[in-house]
C-alpha cells in the first residue's frame, strides 16, 4: 500500500511523488487533498493531489520540504511506502466553462493548480496562467503548466526568469492589456492569495483560493482547519479548500498557521540535528 | 465458602487501588489499578445472586451479570470472562468506562441497602485477568454465509456489529476514516482511563472473530455507500460517530490557544503529542487551561490540560455540580487531581491579545432557575456579573454534532434536523433498504455501552435480513 513508485526532484528541497493509491486515484478531482503520516510517530499532514491517473492507480504528490515532515519524506525513497494515506478529502474545485480564466500559482501552488488548469481548458475555457517562484531554479512544472493553459506568463522574484517581480505584477501587465477574466484561481503562499484578491476585488472578477490552515483529521471531526470566510466559520477540511478569496478572513488565518512555529522549529532541529537536540528533550515536559 | 445471605450484606464495597491523586496529575498513567484477586473475590461475594436479578435490564447488552460474579467468587476468572463475552465483546473497555452508576449498578438490590455491588470493576477485573493470562478464547468461526457486509466506523458501535456478524458467519470488513481503530475510544478517551493496550487487545479479538479494519477510508468520500453496495457488500452498518465538534459560538472563539475537545484529545491520545516531541504532532501546553463543559468529555480534556503541565485547570460549567452529566467517578478523580471547578459560569466572550493568542475569557455569573424540558434547572444569567478568567488557552467540550460525510452523499437516507440519522429503533434500520446504523450518528453524543447495544440488535436484524 502507499508505495512510493517514483521520486523526482523539482527544485532543491521539492520532490514529486507519484505513488500506488488505486482507489483514491479513481475518486480524485481537482482540487482535493489526501492526508498522509509517514511512519509511526509520525504528524499527519495534508497535501494537495497535484495529478492523479486511474489507469495507473498513481496519485502525483509535490512536497516542499518546509518542516520536520516534510522533511522526512522529502528522504524517502522509490520502493519505500507511506505508512498512512487517507483520500480524496475536500470539496472538488468548482469546473465550469466561465470563458476567460487566469490561474495563478505561486511557489509549490503549481503543482496544486496544475490539475485545475487543465480541467479547466478541457471544458473549454481560455485559461491564461501565470506562474512564479522566487528563483528560476525554484519554478516549478513549467512545461507541465505550458501544456495545460492556453497561455503562460512567468515572474520570478529576482528577475533570473520571466518577468521580474511578483506573479501579481505579471497579472497587472495582464490586465493593463484589457484582457477581460471572467474567473480566477490563485494557489500559492498567503500573501500571494491575498494580494491577487486585493486586485480582483475592486475589478469584481470572483477569484477562488484553496486555503491551507493546519489540520489533523481531515474529516470535519476536529475543527483545527476552522477558517472565516464571509463572517463564518468554516472547516477548510470539508467546506474547502477552496473558497472566495474576497471573503476571507486572511490576518485570521496567518495567525492560525503560526500556532505551532516553536514546536515545528524544534521538532526540525531534532530532526536535523539529533544528538544536538538531546539535551532540549526534557523542556517543556510535564514528565 | 458458601456464605449466607447476612454475611454478605456485611461486607461493604470494596475500592479498587488508585494512583495517588497528586502524582497521577503529572503523569498518563493508569489512574485505577483494577482489583487484586483477593479484592475481586470478596466483592463478588457481596452478591447476592438474586433469583430475579434487576442489575440484568440495566446493561444495554444484557450480559449475565449474576453468573460471572459467581463465578469471580468461585475463583474461576477465565470463566467469569466468557461469561462477559457471551454478550459483550469489549469488557475490559466497559469495565472502564461505562456509568455504571446510572446502569446496571443502579438497580441494584444492595443500593437500597447501602451500597450496590461495584459491577464495573468487577468486570474489568475478568477482562484484565484474562487477557493478562493469555488465555483468550477465540470462537470457533461458524459456517461462511456467503454474505459480506459493509461497517462504517471502528467505534463501540461499529466494532460490535462486526464482531457479532462475524460470529454470525458473515464476511465483515470495517472501514474507518482514522489510521487507528476505536472511534472515540483511541481518539478520545485518554490513555490513562483507558489505555491503548487494552483497547488495541479487545479490537484484535474482534478482529480474530474474523472481520476485516481498514483504516485511512473515508466512506463517503473514497466510496460512496451506494458504490459499497455496488460493489457487492450485501448490507452495511453505519456506525460513524457524533464527530462534529460544536462551538459556542462566541467572539475569540478562532484564536490560537481555543481548540475543540476533539481536536485537543485527537492530539493528545490518538497522536501521542504529551511525548512530543519524540512523536510529531505538538500540542499547545497551557499554564492556565479552561474547558467549557460538564461532561465526559470535558472531564478527560482538563484532566490532560493537568497533566501537560497546566498550574491552572478549570472546568467552567453554566449549570451546577448536580447538573453535570459526566460520570461521578471522573468528577471524583478530577477534584482529587486539583481540576478546579467553576460552577454556574456561562462563557460569553474569549479574549485574545494582538498576536492573536488567548489572555482571558469573560464569563457571567448564572443562578438556577425552574426546571426545563430536560428537568435540570435552567441556568439563568445574574445581570452585571460579568468577570474574566485569566486563561491562555480554552478547550471547548460542549459537545458534538452528526458528522454529515455519510448522509449528504447517500440519497434517499433520512435524518432529523440535527443530522442524527433516522432508524426503526428495534432493528436499527434506516430509510435504504440494508442500510443500519447505530450508535452516536443516531442518538447524538450518548455512551460506548448504548453505542454497543445498537451494534448487537442491529448485528442481528442484519442477520435476519441477510437470511430472508
Ligand atoms: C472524550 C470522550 C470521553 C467519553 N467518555 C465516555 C465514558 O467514559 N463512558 C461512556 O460510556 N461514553 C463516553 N463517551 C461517549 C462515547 O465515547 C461515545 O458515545 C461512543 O464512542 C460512540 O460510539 P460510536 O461507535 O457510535 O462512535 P465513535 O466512537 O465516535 O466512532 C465512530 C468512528 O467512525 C469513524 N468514521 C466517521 N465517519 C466515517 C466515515 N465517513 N468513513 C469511515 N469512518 C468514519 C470515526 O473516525 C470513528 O472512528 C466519551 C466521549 C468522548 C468524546
Ligand atoms: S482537520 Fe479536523 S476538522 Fe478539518
Amino acid at each position: 500500500m502507499n508505495l512510493i513508485l517514483e521520486k523526482r526532484e523539482l527544485a532543491p528541497q521539492a520532490c514529486l511523488f507519484v505513488v500506488k493509491a488505486p482507489r483514491i486515484a479513481r475518486k480524485a478531482r481537482p482540487g482535493q487533498f489526501i492526508i498522509l503520516r509517514p511512519d509511526e510517530r509520525g504528524e499527519r499532514i495534508p497535501l494537495t493531489i497535484a495529478d492523479s491517473n486511474p489507469e495507473r492507480g498513481t496519485i502525483t504528490l509535490v512536497v516542499q520540504e518546509v518542516g520536520k515532515t516534510t522533511a522526512r519524506l522529502g528522504r524517502m525513497q522509490k520502493g519505500e511506502s507511506i505508512l498512512d494515506l487517507v483520500g480524496p478529502l475536500g470539496q472538488p474545485s468548482h469546473l465550469e466553462k466561465f470563458g476567460t480564466v487566469v490561474c495563478l500559482g505561486g511557489g509549490f501552488g503549481i503543482a496544486a493548480i496544475h490539475p485545475i488548469a487543465k480541467a479547466l481548458r478541457e471544458l473549454g475555457n481560455w485559461v491564461i496562467s501565470i506562474i512564479g517562484a522566487r528563483k528560476k531554479e525554484l519554478l516549478i512544472m513549467e512545461e507541465e503548466m505550458r501544456l495545460a493553459s492556453s497561455r503562460l506568463l512567468i515572474a520570478t522574484d529576482d528577475g533570473s526568469y520571466g518577468r521580474p517581480g511578483f506573479v501579481t505584477d505579471a497579472f497587472k501587465d495582464l490586465l493593463e492589456e484589457g484582457i477581460q477574466t471572467d474567473y480566477c484561481i490563485a494557489i500559492g503562499p498567503v500573501p500571494m492569495m491575498r494580494a491577487v484578491c486585493k486586485i480582483t476585488e475592486p475589478l469584481e472578477i470572483k477569484t477562488v483560493v484553496s486555503l491551507n490552515p493546519i489540520m489533523v483529521d481531515g474529516t470535519g471531526m476536529c475543527g483545527a482547519c476552522r477558517v472565516t470566510v464571509g463572517g463564518k466559520t468554516r472547516f477548510a477540511c470539508v467546506d474547502g479548500p477552496d473558497f472566495d478569496g474576497h471573503q476571507v478572513n486572511w490576518d485570521e488565518l496567518v495567525k492560525r498557521q503560526g500556532i505551532y512555529l516553536e514546536a515545528e522549529k524544534l521538532a526540525m532541529e531534532m530532526f536535523l540535528h539529533p544528538e544536538g537536540a538531546c539535551h532540549r528533550r526534557g523542556e517543556g515536559d510535564a514528565h | 465458602m458458601p456464605i449466607d445471605t447476612k454475611e454478605r450484606l456485611k461486607i461493604p464495597r470494596q475500592k479498587m487501588p488508585e494512583q495517588d491523586p497528586r502524582a497521577r496529575a503529572t503523569n498518563f498513567e493508569q489512574v485505577n489499578y483494577g482489583f487484586t484477586l483477593e479484592l475481586a473475590q470478596l466483592e463478588a461475594s457481596r452478591c447476592i445472586q438474586c433469583k430475579k436479578p434487576t442489575c440484568i435490564p440495566g446493561c444495554p447488552v444484557g450480559i449475565d451479570i449474576p453468573g460471572f460474579i459467581k463465578l469471580i467468587e468461585v475463583g474461576d476468572f477465565i470463566g467469569a470472562a466468557r461469561k462477559l463475552k457471551e454478550k459483550n465483546c469489549l469488557p475490559a473497555i466497559c469495565g472502564r468506562v461505562c456509568p455504571q452508576e446510572i446502569q446496571c449498578e443502579t438497580p441494584c438490590v444492595l443500593s437500597k441497602k447501602g451500597r450496590s455491588v461495584a459491577i464495573g470493576h468487577l468486570e474489568r477485573f475478568a477482562a484484565d485477568y484474562e487477557r493478562e493470562q493469555g488465555e483468550v478464547l477465540i470462537p470457533p468461526r461458524p459456517k461462511p454465509s456467503g454474505k459480506m457486509v459493509a461497517v462504517v466506523g471502528s467505534g463501540p458501535a461499529g466494532l460490535t456489529a462486526a464482531g457479532e456478524l462475524a460470529k454470525m458467519g458473515h464476511e465483515v470488513t470495517i472501514f474507518e476514516a482514522l489510521h487507528k481503530p476505536g472511534g472515540v475510544l483511541i481518539y478520545g478517551i485518554p490513555e490513562f482511563r483507558l489505555p491503548k493496550a487494552v483497547l488495541m487487545a479487545e479490537v484484535d479479538y474482534v478482529r480474530q472473530l474474523g472481520a476485516e479494519i481498514e483504516c485511512n477510508a473515508v466512506i463517503g468520500k473514497r466510496e460512496t455507500v451506494d458504490e459499497l453496495l455496488a460493489s457487492g457488500y450485501d448490507a452495511i452498518f453505519l456506525g460513524t460517530g457524533a464527530g462534529l465538534p460544536n462551538f459556542m459560538g462566541i467572539p475569540g472563539e478562532n484564536l490560537n490557544g481555543v481548540y475543540s475537545a476533539n481536536e485537543f484529545l485527537t492530539r493528545s491520545n490518538l497522536m501521542k503529542a504529551y511525548l512530543f516531541p519524540e512523536y510529531d504532532t505538538p500540542i499547545v501546553r497551557g499554564k492556565n487551561v479552561a474547558v467549557i463543559g460538564g461532561g465526559d468529555t470535558a472531564m478527560d480534556a482538563v484532566r490532560t490540560a493537568k497533566r501537560l503541565g497546566a498550574k491552572n485547570a478549570y472546568i467552567v460549567y453554566r449549570r451546577s455540580r448536580e447538573e453535570m452529566p459526566a460520570r461521578d467517578e471522573e468528577i471524583h478523580h478530577a477534584e482529587e487531581e486539583g481540576i478546579e471547578f467553576r460552577l454556574l459560569t456561562l462563557p460569553k466572550r474569549i479574549l485574545g491579545n494582538d498576536t492573536g493568542w488567548v489572555v482571558g475569557m469573560e464569563c457571567l455569573q448564572m443562578k438556577l432557575g425552574e426546571p426545563d424540558e430536560s428537568g435540570r434547572r435552567r441556568p439563568i444569567p445574574i445581570e452585571d456579573s460579568e468577570f474574566v478568567i485569566e486563561v491562555d488557552t480554552v478547550v471547548v467540550a460542549i459537545g458534538t454534532g452528526a458528522n454529515p460525510l455519510v448522509p449528504r452523499t447517500t440519497p434517499g437516507l433520512e435524518t432529523n434536523k440535527w443530522g442524527n440519522i433516522l432508524v426503526d429503533e428495534a432493528t436499527g434500520q434506516t430509510s435504504r433498504r440494508g442500510v443500519f446504523a447505530g450508535g452516536d450518528i443516531v442518538r447524538g453524543g450518548a455512551t460506548v455501552i448504548l453505542a454497543m447495544g445498537d451494534g448487537q440488535r442491529a448485528a442481528r436484524a442484519i442477520n435476519e435480513y441477510l437470511r430472508s
